[in-house]
């Protein structure tokens, strides 16, 4: 049994490549793979009442606040995932499931909180404050060691591109909606107002509609970043209704 | 220990090494600074100037970026190329391929720190790179396998030294990684949208992110270890048959670590636990590397006495086993509950980095750079303050994490007599000011330390090309004469 010798292994360049690459395969294999499989690792997250999913990919709005948020490396401070802990359901609110990342290509949970979690920042503070606080955090929290955000105000939010952003996500499996197919399988799953705004063609005209509607930046006249990036922020944790589901309804995943 | 002969020089390929010796000196002092600057930020934010380009969501990934490819990624091209050819006893593949491998890599952090800068990121830790830079590095780096095998395979030595299986499976380790970590839809030149989402995203990012630190980190600079501690200490390598257990087990373990980053998240729970089991066991093999390398210098301890370099490699080692006792501490998962989000991460992954990588990289340098320019270094007592300049900078650096990571994880988890919570957010970060000071002023003991190094190893070379131009013209004159 030559082969099974060590000495083989370190006199053969091959053998020794051959070797190294089964034995650094197995772990990623093991823990990634199962993932895709298992169906509990993804929550069911549906609405008794109306029979739609309560978890729906961003607007196109939201979306491009999304691209802000990582381009400025917002993840860097913040995380977006609460861990089952009893001081982080008083600080933060409930647990983050699975399912509501699902949409978020990449993923934005973070791994370190030099600011708080963000996960259900959504509706906990006024767009003014939001305003307020990316233009200058230190004028409402005067201890915040986060820089300023100036620019989000004064640049004009860039969206020509907006079908395409939403067609590389499609791609990778967001359903957005293109033909009329799907689009009517949008508003089974999730309810004719959201389906609408999943609708690539509508794309640009739904982002200005949901700008004004919001008018997110206090500036009707304008559309800029800070109105992207403040519907984001808005919408974040918002999307599951917990008070619609028994208490421990969730625990059964974990 | 035989200099490098004219023969030699001819025989080997120097050149190569020599530009990536210079680049990680280089990318090395401009990534420490930035990241000095990115902690005075956290400090004092009034350093965040308003300007867009160096807030510190921009300048984070240009620090990590340039201190663990620029600095990190050059050093282990430059030793590799060095170790290969002096245990094989043969010259590199091809040098139009080696210098493709300087020219690929050095472009890939050149563009990747300048996008980030601009905002242009794929916002996946240590996997910034927009995709066509994903591109080069995967070509760079399938040209660098294929040098280092091809290196290998025509070898004069019918065995292959250990330091090469540690380089070889960081090469393949690295490809792997790279390539399924980085699967993205694009937009354009300058956006793409990672292929996963969600939970399998974060999985398939700390699989990759862990053995960023697995294998670029710890495995390749192992094999540097291997090389240089024993050449450095003049003696062989303590325990063969530990380096093969060591290295086979320390490959497989580490694949399987990357999910004690995300304890108590979404991810289920099978999937860390599983992550958790694995870095205990993996407590073993590190600290079978580590022994292996300490031990090399018995018989030989006086040499700390005397020589500055076996101090760096030996103070590196012993960070390198201190980190990985605290690694598997904290993917515990009740210590990860308490410091997973706050600066004791930040404080581990230093007490690694500057402790094992820089501390091991720099004493590498200092054998291997006199040696290339045929001469030797121009000041060993500047080694030795680099070398005090270094620790006392780790020292600070890691405590102050330690006291604001422990202290920041204890004050969010306290609650008042009513089983409210006993602060708020804001008041644990008011916390941290004290020791995001001390940190800084660790980092500036760090910094100066390598701006030391870097003058140094300037006169060094400076001086090798003006001995090595004294030779010429004495030749030249002999020829006149004859």
């Amino acid at each position: 049994m030559n082969w099974l010798k060590h000495e083989t292994v370190e006199t053969n360049a091959g053998w020794l490549i051959a070797l190294t690459m089964i034995v650094i395969s197995i772990g990623g294999l093991v823990e990634i793979i199962p993932l895709y499989f298992i169906d509990s690792t993804i929550e069911e997250v549906v609405d008794a009442d109306s029979g739609h999913e309560m978890i729906r990919p961003y607007t196109p709005l939201e979306l491009r606040g999304r691209d802000i948020y990582q381009r400025e490396g917002c993840y860097l401070c913040h995380s977006q995932m609460i861990r089952p802990f009893r001081d982080e359901m008083l600080r933060y609110g409930h647990y983050s499931l699975a399912a509501e990342s699902q949409y978020d290509h990449p993923f934005q949970w973070g791994s370190k909180r030099t600011g708080p979690d963000i996960a259900r920042l959504g509706g906990k503070y006024s767009n003014e404050w939001h305003v307020a606080h990316l233009i200058a955090p230190r004028d409402v929290v005067p201890e915040s060691i986060m820089p300023n955000y100036p620019w989000l105000m004064e640049n004009d939010l860039e969206y020509a591109d907006i079908e395409a952003r939403m067609k590389a996500l499609k791609t990778a499996t967001v359903p957005y909606s293109v033909s009329q197919e799907e689009y009517q399988a949008n508003v089974e799953r999730f309810g004719q107002d959201v389906a609408d705004k999943l609708h690539i063609s509508n794309a640009e005209k739904n982002l200005i509609a949901q700008a004004q509607a919001g008018n997110y930046d206090g500036n009707r006249d304008r559309l800029t970043e800070m109105d992207a990036i403040v519907a984001y922020l808005q919408v974040l944790g918002t999307m599951v209704d917990f008070s619609k589901f028994e208490e421990g309804h969730f625990a059964e995943f974990r | 220990m035989a200099h490098a002969n004219v023969t030699s020089t001819e025989e080997y390929n120097y050149a190569i090494i020599k530009k990536f010796a210079v680049m990680a000196l280089f990318w090395g002092a401009l990534g420490m600074i930035a990241g000095l600057y990115a902690a005075l930020e956290l400090a004092y934010p009034a350093f965040n100037l308003n300007i867009p380009e160096i807030t510190f969501g921009r300048l984070r990934p240009v620090h990590t970026t340039l201190v663990i490819f620029g600095f990190g990624g050059s050093a282990l091209f430059a030793t590799s190329y060095y170790v290969v050819q002096r245990t094989c006893q043969t010259r590199l593949y091809s040098d139009s391929l080696a210098t493709f491998t300087f020219w690929g890599w050095q472009l890939a952090i050149l563009l990747g720190v300048i996008s980030y800068m601009a905002g242009i990121t794929q916002s996946k830790e240590y996997a910034e790179f927009e995709w066509p830079i994903d591109l080069l590095i995967a070509v760079t780096w399938v040209v660098y396998a294929t040098v280092y095998t091809m290196t290998l395979r025509r070898r004069s030595q019918p065995h292959i030294y250990v330091a090469n299986w540690f380089y070889m499976a960081f090469i393949l380790a690295t490809a792997i990684l790279h390539i399924f970590n980085n699967i993205a839809i694009p937009v354009s030149l300058t956006k793409s949208y990672s292929m996963y989402s969600g939970v399998q995203d974060a999985m398939t990012q700390w699989w990759y992110g862990h053995n960023a630190v697995g294998f670029f980190l710890t495995a390749a600079f192992l094999g540097m270890m291997y090389y240089f501690v024993p050449k450095q200490a003049g003696r062989p390598v303590y325990s063969y048959r530990l380096s093969i257990i060591h290295f086979w087990a320390l490959s497989f373990l580490y694949m399987w670590v990357g999910a004690h980053h995300l304890h108590w998240t979404a991810l289920p729970d099978w999937t860390s636990t599983l992550a958790a089991t694995f870095s205990v066991m993996l407590l073993l093999p590190s600290w079978g590397g580590m022994i292996n390398g300490i031990m090399t210098l018995s018989g030989a301890w006086h040499k700390l006495r005397t020589d500055p370099i076996m101090l760096f490699l030996i103070a590196a080692l012993s960070f390198y086993g201190m980190s990985t006792f605290e690694g598997p501490l904290m993917s515990l998962k009740s210590v990860n509950a308490l410091s997973h989000y706050t600066d004791w991460t930040i404080g581990h992954v230093h007490s690694g980095a500057l402790g094992w990588v820089a501390l091991v990289s720099f004493g590498s340098l200092y054998h291997m750079m006199p040696r290339l320019w045929d001469t030797r270094l121009y000041s060993l007592k500047l080694v030795y303050v680099h070398f005090f300049l270094a620790t006392i900078g780790i020292v600070l650096y890691i405590t102050a994490m330690w006291v604001s990571g422990i202290g920041q994880g204890l004050l969010l988890r306290a609650f008042d007599e009513y089983g409210a919570l006993a602060y708020t957010f804001i008041e644990t970060v008011s916390f941290l000011h004290k020791p995001y000071v001390v940190r800084a002023a660790g980092g500036a003991f760090f910094v100066a330390g390598v701006l030391i190094m870097s003058f140094n190893m300037f006169m060094t070379i400076r001086q090798g090309k003006a001995e090595q131009a004294a030779i010429e013209a004495k030749l030249a004159a002999k020829m006149a004469r004859a």
